[in-house]
């Protein structure tokens, strides 16, 4: 199973992507922006980092490098395609995810373990966990604040919201304002999923959390061999 | 033509720059300041000298790049 971890001039998290990826049990490797065939990479993920240096937006320059048309491509294909904190600002400025994002409501950067309630588990990225498992995974972002034109549209499409310990979700558990305290939504397929904070910097007992791991398997498990 | 782009967050969007701004002048003793909205000014130097066509294609690039769509709005002015 061959996940493509895309570098982006910025990026920063793709090492961390590509080891959480072989401990779920895939094949990773490291494609570089300019790249435009992915046709031999059952998965897609587009990691963390400052793409571009996140200039004029996060995100918004990130969308028009060449491999941009060929994830879009194979999303289309049906390909699990993961964006994690600024791979997810990328695939909203895409429009691959709806919504977009802006500085957190207190403007400090976050970076510390948050919780996280699962949603609803029909997604590439939560199709092993279960509806309100609580996870405590690290955020690590200034701009982690998503917003989205009717938040009532997003129904069945939010996969997971910021909470607290036991899983209750209010304004107090809200790290950085996001509507409706959502941190991971989905395309309506499935296939396309985006989370802010950062599950493969969960995914071994001396990081402090292993509750990334579910979300790196559902992944990895939702990744079928490329046809070539 | 010069072209003067600003983007602006829409005002159903919060603004936290503008919120902490607006809270530092009341406490340096700034009496009634309400709302402060912090907004994004761009220039441009656009080769033409059609006023009319210069707008349109600003416009576009403001729609596909310059703002976003799903939380900012802009205003395009052409110092002829």
């Amino acid at each position: 199973m061959k996940a493509a971890v895309v570098v982006f001039p910025g990026t920063n998290c793709e090492h961390d992507v590509a080891w959480a990826l072989g401990i779920a049990g895939a094949d990773a490797h490291l494609v570089w922006h300019r790249e435009t065939d992915l046709s031999d990479f059952d998965g897609i993920v587009l990691p963390g980092g400052f793409a571009h240096g996140d200039y004029l937006r996060t995100g918004a320059i990130a969308r028009f490098s060449p491999i941009m048309d060929e994830v879009k491509r194979r999303a289309e294909e049906g390909v699990p395609v993961l964006g994690i904190c600024n791979g997810f600002q990328v695939l909203c400025e895409a429009h691959l995810l709806p919504g977009a994002f802006h500085q957190n409501r207190d403007l400090t950067f976050i970076c510390r373990p948050i919780h996280l309630r699962v949603e609803d588990t029909d997604s590439i990225l939560t199709r092993a966990a279960e509806v309100g498992q609580v996870l405590t995974i690290p955020l690590n972002s200034y701009e982690g604040n998503f917003t989205v034109h009717d938040p009532a549209a997003m129904r069945g499409r939010v996969l997971a919201r910021y909470a607290d310990a036991t899983g209750s979700v209010d304004d107090e558990s809200n790290p950085n304002g996001s509507v409706d305290n959502i941190a991971a939504i989905s395309n309506p397929a499935g296939n396309v999923a985006g989370i802010m904070p950062h599950p493969e910097r969960a995914v071994e007992e001396i990081l402090g959390s292993v509750d990334g791991l579910v979300l790196m398997r559902s992944f990895v498990e939702s990744m079928e061999p490329a046809r070539v | 033509m010069k072209v003067t782009i600003v983007v602006r967050r829409r005002p159903e969007i919060s603004d936290p720059q503008g919120t902490t701004v607006s809270r530092a002048l009341s406490d340096m003793g700034f009496a009634g300041v309400g709302t402060v909205r912090i907004n994004k000014e761009i220039e441009l130097e656009v080769e033409g000298d059609d006023t009319a066509d210069v707008e349109r294609r600003v416009t576009e690039m403001c729609e596909r790049l310059l703002a976003n769509p799903v939380m900012d709005d802009f205003e395009i002015r052409v110092a002829e």
